[in-house]
């Protein structure tokens, strides 16, 4: 029996690829110290091979505009710069004209400083920049010795690439109709070539040692871009299975990509929209990326956590103009701060409370602290002409505290209107249902507001009088249980008595097991973790709106959350 | 010679883009350009001891311009430190 040889990696970037290898063996070349007698030589020697090295960067910079975009090409300006450094060709010139080394040594010495310095950092992104100094330097090595450079660009069938790691320039040259796939030797999840691999959706591995240069060119590789595996000569059964395996991966990523761009239509034509919930800038990227109609809640802790002072009005107002800008016109629902309960500021020096979780929180403390709020709402009045923006305060109880917050809120427009700023005059301002009492009293909130999201997360807490991190009565957190229900269709009832719609921040709304009873009592708007917006479009479209109306009322009539999931259970 | 603070609010900190675009800025101007941060400092005409100041989102870093058009100089670069990058 022949044991199939497996090396194992990171996990760089998903998919299978099933092709020949092609082993790509750079050795490093580290030059020796050697002096020159005529510096001024040498000097001219090693600004040739910068202009020559500039010369082909410039190059492989348009190719890579040409094939994979302006934002690909991004690093080679930053090449451009790195030869155009000051620092590093200062200190090249210093150790020629001064110490007499040879342009090789003088340039590697130069260079591996910088190297060191980058190697020290914490932040994995600029460590891995000391990728960019070696492929640099790399290039520059071969055109002052006078060797061919390594090309990648010389392929000529399907292959998948084995080296000791990919560089910027290496992988803008990869002829991408023949790679199917890549393992390198060194490299981690944020190094370049793991990037590329994901932004390009090629299979890869990195980090797995020097092992795999046991590999010939030549051999057949099946790689397992998700397990981190790669299996060398497989036998027909394993061959078999991994096509099987990748010709349904490769249907599923297409079917998933069509719903990227998809709006949200049930199966008898009813449209509602799914949005993301972000707590950082970074998120609102990939909320885009896995098909985001709008950020349904943007929690805005972020800008007072780990931090020692309160954000400015300027800090708040770039991160929300940014923040709105990204989203290009679609909905943006940023909810005021919402801080007290286990969310704490050190250096506001809260009282303490016997009871955080029913204190002084969120809209509560915000009103009790104008000036703090104030700031908030002049920052998202002034970023508000940038984008869609819809303010949502949360964790109101009581009629008084809206109409408070709306009286802050338009006292600063108006303020900022009288000093000749300009401020969005169509901002939708909602607020959250978190409290029981105000999802029983709907009706009397819908006049003043345009629109209520839910914040079950909370609602079923409070409905349920029960903490769900205390282990003893988690079993109590219960959305499916028809009170929580009930509570949800007073709310959108309300907001279709008032014209005003009505969505959902809270886990309930990505739980596949609650979106068809939310879709049936007419929720319009799911927030939910960008991570599980396509598979709850894919849901929706399968689910007949009309039918899960019907057997939504049918539920509300249920004696228990289980008994409602049985329900589900038996219509889906 | 002039200098000012500035907080870093990029929540990537200061990657390849910002600093490509602050050490392009830079280079435009004849006076001195210095960046420190966290103990250490760069010639914010180099990308590369720029890049190895390891700036995070947070940090307080000191510019400081020194010669002609400082003034000028400072104030652009400012706005480039405090500036939120795709």
């Amino acid at each position: 029996m022949v044991v199939t040889i497996i090396y194992k990696g990171i996990a760089a970037s998903p998919g299978i690829a099933i092709a020949k290898a092609i082993v790509v063996k750079q050795e490093k070349y580290a030059p020796p110290l050697s002096t020159v007698t005529d510096t001024e030589a040498e000097w001219t020697r090693y600004q040739a091979a910068l202009q020559a090295a500039k010369g082909e960067i410039e190059q492989i910079h348009q190719l890579t505009i040409e094939k994979l975009g302006e934002q690909h090409a991004e690093i080679f300006e930053g090449h451009l710069l790195i030869l155009d450094d000051p620092e590093l060709n200062d200190g090249v010139e210093a150790a020629i004209k001064e110490e007499s080394y040879k342009a090789e040594y003088a340039l590697h010495t130069t260079a591996q400083q910088f190297i060191r310095m980058l190697l020290e950092l914490d932040d994995d992104t600029l460590r891995g920049r000391a990728t960019d100094i070696e492929d640099i330097t790399a290039r520059m090595m071969s055109h002052l010795r006078g060797v061919k450079h390594v090309d990648l660009s010389a392929l000529n069938e399907e292959c998948i690439i084995v080296a000791h790691d990919l560089t910027p320039s290496d992988t803008a040259q990869l002829q991408l109709e023949l790679v199917r796939g890549f393992i390198t030797e060194a490299g981690s999840r944020t190094s370049h070539s793991a990037i590329m691999a994901r932004s390009l959706e090629l299979p890869a591995i990195v980090g797995t040692g020097a092992d795999i240069f046991k590999i010939e060119t030549g051999s057949i590789l099946i790689i397992d871009g998700m397990k981190g595996e790669v299996f060398v000569d497989p036998d027909q059964q394993l061959r078999n299975e991994y096509e099987a395996a990748k010709l349904a991966y490769d249907q599923k990523q297409a079917d998933l990509r069509k719903l990227v761009q998809a709006p949200t239509i049930s199966a008898d034509g009813h449209q509602v929209e799914l949005a993301a919930n972000v707590g950082k800038l970074e998120d609102i990227e990939r909320a885009i990326q896995h098909g985001a109609e709008g950020i349904g809640l943007f929690r805005t802790e972020f800008l007072y956590m780990s931090r020692s002072e309160l954000p400015s009005e300027e800090e708040q107002y770039n991160c929300y103009k940014f923040a709105l800008e990204k989203m290009n016109g679609k909905p943006v629902v940023i909810r005021t701060l919402d801080i007290g309960g286990d969310k704490e500021l050190s250096y506001l020096q809260l009282p303490k409370e016997e009871n955080p979780f029913l204190g002084q929180r969120a809209l509560r403390f915000c009103l009790a602290n104008p000036e703090l709020f104030r700031t908030q709402l002049r920052a998202l009045l002034r970023a508000s002409v940038y984008g869609n923006l819809k303010i949502m305060f949360p964790m109101i109880a009581v009629l008084e505290e809206l109409l408070q917050a709306k009286q802050l809120l338009a006292e600063e427009k108006q303020r900022l209107q009288d000093e000749g700023i300009a401020v969005s005059q169509s901002i939708e301002v909602g607020m959250m249902v978190e409290i029981p009492s105000v999802a029983i009293s709907a009706d009397l909130f819908a006049p003043h507001i345009d629109f209520f999201s839910i914040g079950t997360n909370d609602l079923i807490q409070y409905t349920m009088a029960a903490d769900r991190m205390n282990q003893s009565i988690s079993y109590l957190y219960q959305p499916l249980h028809p009170s929580i229900l009930r509570l949800v269709k007073m709310v959108i009832e309300a907001g279709k008595q008032a014209g005003k719609w009505v969505g959902m921040c809270g886990e309930m709304a990505g739980d596949a097991k609650a979106v068809p009873l939310l879709l049936g009592l007419g929720l319009h708007e799911f927030s939910m973790s960008a991570t599980s917006i396509l598979a709850t479009r894919e849901q929706i479209g399968l689910l007949d709106r009309t039918r899960w109306e019907d057997l939504a009322n049918q539920a509300l009539a249920l004696p228990t959350a289980a008994a409602v999931e049985k329900l589900i259970i038996e219509h889906c | 010679m002039v200098s000012e603070t500035y907080k870093i609010v990029n929540p990537t900190g200061f990657h390849v883009r910002p600093t490509k675009t602050f050490v392009q800025a830079a280079s435009q101007y004849p006076c001195k350009i210095t960046v420190h941060n966290k103990g250490k400092k760069a010639n914010g005409k180099s990308s590369l001891t720029m890049l190895t100041l390891g700036i995070t989102v947070g940090d307080d870093v000191v510019l400081e311009c020194d010669g002609e058009q400082e003034q000028e100089a400072l104030q652009e670069l400012g706005k480039l430190l405090t500036s939120i990058y795709d």
